[in-house]
């Protein structure tokens, strides 16, 4: 049985993607807090399915090379999510409906340039992420993205609690709002091309909601959820690519599989903020009132 | 503290050259309680947003204690209506007073000792220091302005501009409210609350500033809330609870 545990940590490929898995989810799970306090989880979603046309594009014009499939789901998302700014701006179409309608053209786009490609692409990969692949490059990547995004959410952390928690208030101390909302979109791209290798771009979201979503039904302060949010992250797609190899299941999926159940837990027994709690506080509360009716024997 | 002023001389504030207050000049003392009135739409919070520099003034100047808008701006604090604040925010009382430091503190520097005290002495002030762990949601609506209000010191702000404070509270909580307004005002703060229960004026605020666009009458309470005043300002439909 020990052994059977084990097993995946002897392997060079494992040891490889845990790593990477464990930085990934740190850097997705930190940034989780912002985007479960801004509410940005579906316009993430959309980023995501926008990547696609992108990595599309790289592929036709440099192949498989990992700096070009970088830039190219870079320039993808930005350009959706600033189409979706400028509909929305020009027109009276609003801003759900022009994100909406924006993603599901790029996804479709995507689809079509990858099977125009002369390489033969695994469209797998990108989909349903791949991360037992990890070469040397992607880890870089994965570097290099976490390297940029965390040092800028902690030295932004007091404009960024200010923003998210009234955005008037903020502009009226001085805090540049909207900058620091494209920046927070910008950081969001960023991490999710870290870990499209791990969860492609269907699954992303997971992993950019779920830590801070769990860590929210606990703790009372946005430190906590960001590094609450880092560390369940990581801990969580490291337990999901075990549970994978285990099993002998799709990595991506485990990892969101996994991620989403320690959520389940959570909400159902978190003793502050858990359904389990409230409705025992409500039977308490209930009891009490009876109590107080009773007719006291004297 | 007293003798400072806030001082609003010509401002008019207009959105895409639409005027939503018109030439302005009031002369507001510190140390005072002052009840701003107005129909909706009568630019009570676009008056508001000029003196916290949300938005440019089209005409006009703003100086506090003889300083230009830009000090000013440090100065006096904002306080939202309840229904622009989210109250699921993972936030404590002590957290949201913390807030009010960074202004002061700018991006990076070390909250300080100094910092944790002046925290301390505004959650003490509010009587909120054994509330000071609880999350702002599980708080009574009258604590949940004592909680903003002790942001608001904690900034070391001078002038509180509060929207509708009273909304939604009751009449134990609006006393106390009332009573915490004029223990500022009475320790030099300059309280400005925009209000639309007209029967509590009397009791809460010492003075009255009507809007309409325009400035429609300021002066002590007892002067200038007449029914003439607020028949001007409301329109003959006002309701007085008289």
């Amino acid at each position: 049985m020990i052994d059977w545990l084990l097993e995946p940590f002897r392997h060079e490929f494992m040891q490889r993607a845990l790593f990477g898995c464990a930085l990934i989810g740190f850097t997705n799970g930190c940034l989780s807090a912002f985007i479960v306090l801004r509410r940005l989880a579906l316009m993430a979603d959309a980023v995501a399915h926008s990547l696609l046309p992108g990595l599309a594009v790289a592929v036709l014009l440099f192949g498989l090379a990992p700096a070009g499939l970088f830039f190219g789901a870079l320039v993808a998302a930005l350009l959706v999510a600033l189409g979706t700014q400028l509909i929305a701006r020009c027109s009276r179409v609003k801003e759900d409906t022009s994100l909406g309608l924006l993603f599901a053209c790029a996804f479709s786009l995507g689809l079509v340039l990858l099977s125009l490609s002369p390489v033969r692409v695994e469209l797998h990969h990108y989909l349903f992420g791949n991360i037992l692949g990890l070469a040397d490059s992607d880890l870089w990547v994965i570097y290099g993205i976490s390297f940029v995004v965390l040092p800028l959410l902690v030295a932004l952390e007091r404009p960024l609690i200010l923003t998210m928690f009234e955005p008037a208030v903020a502009a009226s101390q001085g805090v540049r709002v909207n900058a620091l909302n494209y920046l927070l979109v910008a950081a969001l791209v960023l991490s999710m091309i870290s870990s499209l290798q791990a969860v492609g771009v269907v699954l992303a979201l997971g992993m950019l909601v779920a830590p801070a979503a769990t860590i929210y039904l606990f703790a009372d302060s946005v430190a906590a959820l960001f590094w609450g949010g880092g560390l369940l992250g990581a801990i969580g797609s490291c337990l999901g690519l075990l549970v994978s190899y285990w099993l002998n299941l799709p990595s991506g999926a485990c990892i969101v599989l996994v991620l989403g159940a320690i959520f389940l837990a959570a909400l159902l027994f978190s003793p502050r903020y858990g359904l389990l709690a409230r409705v025992l506080r409500r039977r308490h509360l209930h009891e009490q009132s009876l109590e107080r009716w009773k007719p006291h024997a004297h | 503290m007293s003798s400072h002023r806030l001082r609003i001389s010509d401002l008019t504030v207009s959105y895409h050259r639409v005027p939503a207050v018109h030439h302005l000049s009031l002369e507001l003392r510190c140390g005072r309680t002052i009840a701003l009135l107005g129909p909706n739409g009568a630019g009570k919070t676009s008056l508001f947003k000029a003196l916290v520099g949300l938005v440019k003034p089209e005409t006009g100047t703003i100086e506090l204690g003889g300083h230009g808008a830009r000090r000013a701006i440090r100065d006096i604090a904002y306080l939202p209506q309840r229904e622009a604040v989210d109250w699921d925010f993972p936030v404590t009382v002590r957290g949201l007073a913390e807030m009010g430091r960074y202004a002061r503190l700018g991006w990076w520097r070390q909250y300080a000792a100094g910092d944790a005290e002046a925290v301390e002495r505004a959650l003490a002030l509010m009587e909120l220091t054994e509330l000071a762990d609880r999350q702002i949601s599980a708080l009574s609506g009258g604590q949940q302005q004592r909680a903003f209000l002790a942001r608001a010191l904690a900034q070391e702000a001078h002038v509180m501009l509060l929207d509708e404070p009273f909304t939604g509270l009751d009449k134990p909580a609006q006393d106390m409210l009332g009573a915490t307004l004029r223990r500022l005002a009475a320790a030099g703060h300059l309280v400005i609350a925009s209000h639309h229960d007209l029967k509590t004026v009397p009791d809460l605020f010492d003075e009255v500033i009507f809007l309409n666009g325009e400035l429609v009458a300021f002066g002590e309470t007892a002067q200038v809330f007449t029914a003439a005043n607020i028949d001007r300002t409301f329109g003959t439909q006002a309701f007085t609870g008289k």
